[in-house]
This record gives structure tokens, sequence and C-alpha cells, in this order.
């Protein structure tokens, strides 16, 4: 019986091609959208988890502004800047803290022979390979000498020095930032593409010193890497550094800080928070698609019952029962929501496939979202099919064969 | 479906669980009362009727007079407002929507004046409509239906659409659709209202055939005398109560 009712289903929609068609865009514009957004959605935050992982899941960045304000806002105004002196005192101070490393970026072009570029120039001194966990993959890091003095020896990010150098050897070469001369003395394994949607790899690393002295003419830190000692909490390591920063910048007990501490689940769950966000705004349109398609569904069959009553009269007066016509009207509209879910769930990966390459993000297509929405469009085509399904089955007999 | 096992397909005539010599149908005292107050219509104002398995029975009458409402109630499509209508020695008074259709399905036939066949819809299918709702499996219910439209002299046509048929041929369709399931009782509402006279009376012989061999009482409204000739009794209505009931004079035979 239900294999027949789904037959004459088929039937019914075949039969009226370009009705049912029109009839169920709104379901599939609805279960696509949700589709397509969602699987776009879980790529960039795989994305997201993997660069957070790149960076290395125990890193604490500490920089010098108001904590109300992100991790994007850059430099506090007023706040007074970090010094070398703080990071030593995180290192040595906090047992939590396995090292600790300046940061101080700027975007600068790198010259060598007739080739320019623009890239990232960081100082930092030797820990920040160790704290980055980023191995050299040629060459060597800086000596405690060149740190000190600050002297002009720099270490070239693999996009750099592919850029600059091709494929020739860079170590001991002279390249220029700015007026500044500096000498390669290595270079940086490949960490990967993108981090957060930057190029890690396109970054020179000079002692902080040099940086501070020819660079920024100034002694200021504008950030310190700290890498958490592997067994000890984010949270904890977190507290600590901000007790002793707390301490060294003389910040009252009932003020605020003028410091911020980040670890990068923070960024990373910020990042993902907003992605959430979107989805969920968009599975909310997605919803009220599925609504209107589902009115539309429930509009159509009513049409197609009244069009069909002669029809119902006749299988009533051979002897279907009630729950026999409401059995086959409801399985229509069952059948024409479903294909509208099916059509949506493939439109919806196809477009969240090229979404995906788009961005250049995995593609992530959910499994138990795609069987929800199969199931929620079956839902739409019982929740909506049911009133015309009843419609059909209540009719008196009588009244239905003399209709013409 | 609580009727299927009250209800279940039974082989045909004779199997129904009648009392030795009660008729097949019995109406007693049937009344029918559309609409309330001015809009009152009394339909049928008091129907006593007894038909016998393998009766060939014609009703006649102009229009409202009640035999529509009467063959409403005899094929179980409306009930009656008073009176008793007892079916194989049954009473049906107090079954429900659904179990009048089981009972439709399991024991009648029917064929209507302007065919009623699914347009777009095979003849085979339109046969086998029936034997789907009584859940047979496909390949009996495609045998059955064979043998139907082969009995009706359709065999050849089982893949035309009602709209590729003739008149007469689609109204062959019907007849084929209503003895798949091998019912008691045929009931025919102007079956030859659209057909030509050479047309209704091969209809009509036909209908003649499954009376005489298969034994199945059919119960015929008809305008036309030449058909209701065709009949071993005649019954006619007039303002809702039988005016007459009579067995026609059969010395003259109708082969052509």
């Amino acid at each position: 019986m239900l294999y027949e009712a789904v037959r004459l289903a088929l039937q019914a929609i075949m039969r009226n091609m370009f009705r049912s068609f029109l009839t169920v865009l709104g379901i599939v514009i609805g279960v696509a959208a949700v589709i397509a957004m969602v699987t776009v959605g879980q790529g960039s935050t795989d994305q997201v988890e993997a660069d957070v992982a790149t960076l290395g899941t125990n890193l604490l960045m500490i920089r010098p502004g108001q904590p109300s304000q992100g991790p994007g806002s850059g430099v506090g105004g007023t706040a007074a800047s970090l010094t070398l002196k703080d990071v030593d005192a995180i290192e040595e101070q906090i047992a939590s803290v396995a090292v600790a490393t300046p940061s101080n970026s700027r975007s600068m072009t790198v010259i060598f022979g007739n080739i320019n570029s623009s890239t990232t120039v960081t100082g930092t001194d030797t820990r920040f390979l160790t704290a980055r966990d980023w191995p050299l993959s040629s060459g060597r890091s800086f000596y405690e000498s060149e740190l000190r003095t600050g002297s002009s020896a720099c270490i070239l990010g693999s996009t750099v020095r592919a850029k600059l150098f091709g494929n020739s050897d860079p170590l001991g070469v002279s390249i220029r930032l700015k007026q500044i001369s500096c000498r390669v003395i290595g270079v940086l394994e490949a960490k990967g593409a993108s981090s957060f949607g930057t190029d890690q790899d396109d970054i020179v690393l000079i002692p902080i010193r040099a940086f501070q002295r020819r660079i920024a003419g100034n002694q200021d830190v504008s950030m310190i890497y700290a890498s958490i000692r592997t067994g000890i909490s984010t949270d904890k390591a977190k507290a600590d550094i901000e007790r002793l920063m707390r301490e060294r910048r003389r910040i009252g007990p009932f003020e605020e800080d003028d410091f911020n501490v980040f670890d990068m689940k923070q960024i990373s769950s910020m990042l993902t928070g907003i992605t959430s966000v979107l989805t969920g705004l968009l599975s909310a349109v997605a919803a009220v698609s599925l609504l209107v398609g589902g009115i539309g569904i429930m509009n159509i069959m009513l049409v197609s019952v009244t069009e069909r009553t002669r029809e119902i009269g006749i299988r009533l007066a051979v002897g279907a029962t009630e729950g026999q016509v409401l059995l086959q009207f409801l399985v229509e509209s069952i059948v024409l929501s479903l294909i509208g879910g099916l059509i949506g769930i493939v439109l919806g990966l196809g477009l969240g496939l090229l979404g995906s390459r788009l961005l250049s993000i995995p593609f992530a297509p959910n499994p138990s979202l795609v069987l929800a929405a199969f199931a929620f469009s079956a839902l739409v085509g019982i929740v909506f099919g049911f009133f015309p399904a009843r419609r059909a089955a209540r009719m008196d007999p009588i009244e239905a064969l003399r209709h013409q | 479906m609580t009727g299927e096992s009250t209800f279940g397909k039974v082989a045909g005539p004779g199997a129904l669980p009648s009392p030795d010599g009660a008729p097949l149908i019995s109406l007693r005292g049937v009344t029918k009362i559309y609409g309330t107050g001015d809009a009152e219509v009394r339909a049928l104002r008091g129907i006593d009727l007894d038909i016998n398995g393998g009766e060939f029975v014609a009703i006649m009458g102009p229009s409202g007079s009640g035999k529509s409402t009467a063959m409403n109630i005899l094929g179980f499509l409306d009930k009656p407002t008073g009176g008793s209508y007892a079916f194989g020695g049954a009473e049906v008074d107090h079954l429900g929507r659904d179990q009048l259709a089981l009972l439709r399905r399991n024991f009648l036939g029917f064929v209507f004046q302007g065919y009623n066949l699914l347009a777009r819809t095979s003849a085979l299918d339109n046969v086998e409509l029936p034997l789907i709702y009584q859940g047979m499996a496909r390949t009996e219910r495609r045998r059955l239906a064979l043998d139907a439209l082969a009995k009706v002299g359709l065999k050849g046509r089982e893949d035309h659409d009602p709209s590729q048929l003739s008149g007469g041929q689609q109204q062959r369709v019907a007849i084929a659709r209503a003895i798949v399931t091998n019912p008691d009782v045929i009931l025919a509402d102007e079956p030859t209202g659209n057909l030509d006279t050479a047309r209704s009376h091969e209809i009509m012989d036909l209908l003649t055939d499954l009376n005489r061999k298969d034994g199945i009482t059919i119960l015929m409204v008809t305008h036309e005398p030449d058909m209701a000739d065709y009949a071993d009794r005649l019954i006619h209505f007039l303002d809702g109560r039988i005016e007459a009931d009579t067995i026609p004079d059969k010395a003259v035979p109708h082969a052509l």
C-alpha cells in the first residue's frame, strides 16, 4: 500500500512537473542555504582551529592596553609600554612559563638586488623559535652577542626566502630593510599557508635591540609571547602573569589592568563564535524559508485535492478507506518536500564546496546536518500536507463523484 | 481498519453469512431526509424492498423520485435517515464510513453513466484500483485485472488511457473494474446514458451475461425502457416511494 502510494505520488508530481518544481523551490532554497552556510562555517572553524594549532595552543600573548580592547585592537593609547625587563621577569619569576620572548612587528619593504618585497619584520630573540615551536630549516639562530649588541643579523621566513632568492642559498648574503643592511644567518621552516588569512611565513626576524634602535627608535616591547610549561593550565599561567604584571606596573587593587593577556584558545573561540552567530542567523532565515516552502506545499496540495475531487470520489466508491486516501495525499506532500529537500541538499553541498574552494578552507560537509535536513523536509511534508490530505479523506463520495 | 476482519475478502456470491432463504438486500421503512426546517427535502418516504441474490433489477422513475438516493443507500455511499438496511442478512445501519468502504470494496461494483475512470491512467491500472485497496499483491492483481479486461472484450487494450478509448470501451473498462473484485452486486447508474443504441445494447448484453453466467446481482437505474427490458424485475419510483414493482413479460427475447 505504501509502495503504491509512493508510486501514485510520483505520478501526480510528474504530471505537473513545472508546478511541482515551483512548489518545492522554497524548500530547496531553505535547505540549500542551511547546508551551504553550515558547511562553509564549519570549514572556516576547522581552518581557525588548524591555524591556532600552528601557532601553538600553549601560547599566551601579553600586550599593553585595556583588557576590553580585543586582540585585534592594537596597542592601547595611554598605557605604558612593555619592556625587555618584563620579558625576563615573566620568564624567570613565573614557574608556569617555560619561555617568554619579545615580539615587535612592523610591515616593511625588504630589498635584495633589484627585488623588492613587502613583508613583516619582527624584532625578537632566539627564544621566539622555542615559544612558537618553529624550527630552522637551515643556518642558525641569533648568537647572544648579536642579541646583546643588536647587530644586523636576520632570519628569513620561507616565503621571503623564496621571493628574494628563489632556489639559491641565502645564508651569509646581505639584504636591506629600508636603510639597514643585514646578513642572513638562518631560514625558518615553512609553517603552512595562512593564519587567519595572512601568510605566517612572510616574515623576517631580527634581534629585538636592532629593531628598537634602528627601526622603532625607542625601548618599547609591543608584545610578549609566553609559552606555558606542559601540564600547567592556561588559566593558571594567565593568572600568574597578570599578578606579576600588575605588581610590576604598580596597578592598585581597585584599578583595572592596563595590559592584556590573550591565549590562542580565546582568539579561536572568538572567531568561531562569530561563525556560529552567522550560522545561527542564516539558519533562522532558512527556517523561515522552510516555513514559507511548507505553506507553498500546503497551498498546492489544497489546489490538487480540489482539482482531483472526482478522482477522490472514484477511489472512495471503489472502497478506499479514509486512511488510505489520507495516506495517498500525505505521501504525495512528503515525497514532494523530500524531493525539494534532496535537491536542496545536493545544491547546498555544491555551493558549500564552491564556497570552501573560493575561501580556500577545508570542505566540511556535516552528515548529521544532511540527515537532519532530510528529516526536516519530511516533517514539513507531514505538517503541511496533513490538512489537505484530511480534507481529501473526509470527502463525501457522492458529492465528490458529482464534482465536474 | 477495524472492520477488515469482519468484512474480509470473500470468494463471491454465497460466501456471505446469509441465513438460508433470506434476501441479499432488505430495506425496511427506509427514509432519507436532506436539510432541516423549510429546506427539508424528503427524498425517500419509507421504502420496503427485498432483492434476492442473482436478480437483475431495473429501477426507473422521473427525476427527483428518489431512485438515485435509493441507489446511493443501496451502494453504501449514503446512510438512511430512518428505517433499516440488511445486507446478506446483516444489519449495516450502525456501520461507520470505513466499514461501509470495506463493504463497497468487497461486495459491490459500481458502473456510472459518466464511466468515472481515472484520467491519464491505463485501463489496466484503472481495473486494478479496487484490488490495490484490498491490499492484494502486484502479480495477483495484474492477473485478475487482465482476466477482467478479457472478459469485457478489451484484450489488447490494457495499456490504453481512457482518452484513447471510445465511450463503449470506457464503460467496458468500468465494468471490468466493477467485476474484478468478484462482487455480489453491481450497481449501475444509467450505464448506457452516454452511449448510442448499438453500444448500449452491447453493454446491456455484457451486464446480462454477468448476471446469467456469474450470478452477479445487478441493480440498474435507467431512463430508457429499452434497457429496462433486459431486467427480470422493474421497480418504479415516484415521490420517494416505490410506485410499482413488476416482473415484466419476458416473452420477447432481446437478441438482435
